[in-house]
């Protein structure tokens, strides 16, 4: 059997879902973080694999975009949450509720 | 010219604003002065306008356009013609005298600046119903007087009895005022305008039947405000309110627009005969019924209130028969002598600190020698005594009766003539004359204040004087109304009525005097009787109405608000606002501040929007199948 398109985006689907199921139930902050990576991922896996299919260097060279965007939001993300850390002791996202309406 | 017609019309309402400013404060004697000169400036302005009128011109003038949308055109237009010069003559002597004399009879009242306001602006009011040369500026002024009595006869308004009859006058007009209404609708409707001389100039070309609705409809207004039967009980509660109201407004002036109204449209009745003999017919009863329940009430500023409804009618009569020129003098002399009697029996009650009730009274003649005078004059008038004013217009009305060969209402009104003598100076041997039954009361009877009595005089001379007028009046009138002259051919048969008539007058007047003059007490075998139970009680028709008219409606309305106000309006209301108010509570956890539950209802959105993006794609890619199939189910 031969691996083709449709594999490549199953496994993306497959993963988003995983990432997506991630962020809803997730409760910390941590974990949350590795969901996204696992979204962003699994939309570069697509990403990857349609500009194979089409012979279009555009897709690759977006999910090389994707990648250092998203190096640069964890970069942030993990200085935030360090700096959560050492203020409230915990990293728990239900605790985390200054803006409660 | 025009400058004094806009004298005569704006100065009261000068005064009415100029009183209104002061309304809340104490009595400034200040307003009563200002308001009775504007209302005299008024006058002056009126004199000097029926002198240019009696030269045989008249003044027509359009201040301003009103309403001009499509074809409809109404302009602020005021028209002084022979007609309405008599009417704005009658409405500023009557008014100017009875604002001197409120000068003296408010003195001690805590509204006297409030007084003067409402006054003038009926009086204002008044001269644009008069004035006006089109239906609507009539209705303005028509509506604008309704206020304006509503006003007054809840002047004292902490009295509950005032209360309820300036209300109830309020009511009854209203419902008579819808008829106008639909009157001036059909008018503007079949004619196209509602300026008198265009709308008369078309109608001979309508059809009998529209003419017919026209007339009905317009004199239901008119029975309205003239207190014609059966709208009519609320005259005789009007006399809550103050004593130079019911002169003004509730004698000589506002009641008698509904006459004014049908001579003004005497075009229309002309066309429909048989509209003319019911107005007629009408008056007649209207006269001897208001004559019969004044004959034993024992409440003096009711009597003289039944007697203006009995005389109302007699002006009906002459209308009705196309004598319009009968009815308007008629309407003048009424006026001078009414508002006289009115005025007369005001300073009795406030000799008598405010008693009503004749049989109290007695004797007075002694300590009010002039108001004895004055109201004896008034009386006598009213009566119909040669030569003072009733006998000419009242008699002429009788001779238009049994000229017109109407022999019922012919003696119909001379029975009420009769009654007219009896009652009149029932009240007058009552109050002045016999055993002063007061002093029991411990009333202290003084006469008014000069002034006051000299303002009153120019009343008691007109009553005497006016029916000297009488060849002028009907030369200057009948330029613009129908000039019939009612004369009895054989002149013995018309020396025979008119003396007949005077006898029976004043044997009538003999026979009051004799019964009353030396009035002891009440005599209760009298009372038991039905006839005396019926009259007092006024035919029970108030009673009628409050039992059979309005306790029903208050009962569906207590329905109506219990049932379908609470239960079907309110509930529907409520049921929108909890509504959204659950909604809000529900929903409210949604802005919980919880990054996890934010994360969930995001991917929630996202999940939504995606499916719509998908479902309107694919509605798209298969437009034309759906719109197949669409059209498939259409067919």
């Amino acid at each position: 059997m031969e691996i083709g398109l449709t594999h490549y985006l199953v496994l993306s689907t497959v993963l988003f879902s995983i990432g997506l199921l991630g962020v809803m139930r997730r409760k910390n902050l941590l974990m949350l973080f590795f969901a996204t990576e696992i979204l962003l991922n699994a939309v570069n896996v697509g990403f990857a694999a349609i500009s194979h299919y089409y012979n279009d260097l555009t897709g690759q060279m977006f999910a090389f975009f994707i990648i250092a965007i998203a190096a640069s939001e964890v970069a942030v993300g993990l200085g935030l949450l360090i700096a959560w850390y050492k203020r409230h002791g915990n990293i728990n996202l239900d605790a985390m509720s200054s803006m409660r309406g | 010219m025009e400058l004094y017609l806009y004298i005569a019309l704006f100065s009261p309402l000068v005064g009415a604003l100029f009183a209104g400013l002061f309304g809340a404060s104490p009595k400034t004697l200040l307003t009563g002065v200002v308001n009775s000169s504007l209302l005299f400036a008024s006058f002056l302005s009126s004199a000097v306008l029926l002198g240019y009128v009696l030269n045989g011109q008249t003044v027509h003038v359009e201040m301003m356009q009103w309403i001009a949308a499509g074809n409809l055109y109404i302009p602020f237009g005021f028209v002084v013609d022979q007609v309405s010069v008599t009417m704005m003559m009658v409405v500023t002597t009557v008014s100017t005298v009875v604002h001197v004399y409120s000068i003296g009879y408010m003195d001690h009242d805590k509204g006297f600046n409030r007084f003067f306001s409402y006054l003038s602006a009926f009086v204002f009011s008044m001269m644009v119903l008069v004035m006006s040369d089109n239906f609507a500026g009539l209705f303005i002024g028509w509506e604008g007087v309704g206020l304006c009595s509503w006003l007054l006869i809840g002047f004292w308004y902490h009295k509950e009895s005032a209360t309820w009859a300036a209300n109830e006058a309020f009511i009854m007009n209203r419902i008579a005022d819808l008829g106008m209404l639909i009157g001036i609708f059909l008018v503007y409707w079949n004619t196209g305008s509602l300026q008198y001389d265009k709308a008369f100039a078309v109608m001979p070309t309508l059809d009998n039947i529209t003419l017919m609705y026209i007339g009905v409809f317009l004199f239901i207004g008119a029975m309205g405000k003239s207190a014609q039967f059966p709208l009519h009980t609320w005259l005789a509660d009007a006399m809550e309110g103050p004593t130079p109201v019911s002169a003004l407004i509730h004698a000589a002036t506002m009641v008698t627009a509904g006459v004014y109204l049908v001579v003004r449209a005497n075009p229309l009745y002309h066309m429909i005969p048989e509209m003319g003999l019911f107005i007629a017919s009408l008056g007649a009863f209207v006269a001897m019924f208001a004559a019969t329940m004044a004959l034993v009430n024992r409440d003096m500023k009711r009597i003289i209130a039944y007697s203006t409804l009995s005389q109302l009618g007699y002006m009906f009569v002459a209308a009705g028969l196309g004598a319009y020129w009968v009815a308007l003098f008629h309407l003048m002399a009424h006026a001078f002598f009414k508002a006289l009697l009115f005025l007369g029996a005001g300073n009795v009650m406030h000799a008598m600190d405010g008693e009503l009730d004749p049989f109290k009274m007695g004797g007075l003649r002694k300590s009010m020698k002039w108001t004895f005078i004055m109201m004896t004059l008034a009386s006598v008038a009213l009566a119909g005594i040669y030569p003072l004013a009733g006998f000419f217009s009242k008699d002429a009305i009788l001779e238009v009766g049994f000229v017109e060969h109407h022999y019922v209402i012919y003696t119909v009104l001379l029975l009420t003539a009769g009654m007219t003598a009896f009652y009149s100076f029932r009240l007058v041997a009552l109050i002045f004359h016999g055993e002063e039954r007061y002093k029991v009361f411990g009333f202290h009877p003084h006469e008014a204040y000069k002034f006051v009595l000299i303002a009153m005089s120019p009343l008691a001379i007109l009553a005497v004087i006016a029916g000297s007028f009488k060849s002028t009046y009907f030369d200057m009138v009948t330029k613009i109304l129908p000039n019939t002259e009612y004369h009895i051919h054989s002149e013995v048969t018309e020396w025979t009525m008119i003396i007949g008539t005077q006898l029976f007058v004043i044997l009538a007047i003999f026979f009051a005097y004799k019964k009353y003059i030396n009035f002891k007490g009440e005599n209760k075998e009298f009372e038991k009787r039905l006839v005396y139970k019926v009259l007092i009680n006024q035919y029970y028709i108030p009673y009628f109405y409050e039992e059979y008219i309005t306790k029903p409606y208050r009962e569906l309305s207590t329905v109506f608000w219990k049932k379908v106000d609470m239960k079907v309006v309110d509930a529907t209301v409520d049921c929108i606002a909890n509504g959204i108010y659950k909604a809000g509570e529900n929903t409210r956890d949604m802005q919980n501040g919880n990054l996890s539950s934010m994360l969930r209802w995001m991917v929630a959105g996202t999940v939504i929007l995606l499916s719509l993006a998908v479902a309107f794609g694919l509605a798209v890619r298969y437009a034309d199948e759906i719109s197949a199939v669409l059209s498939g189910l259409g067919a």
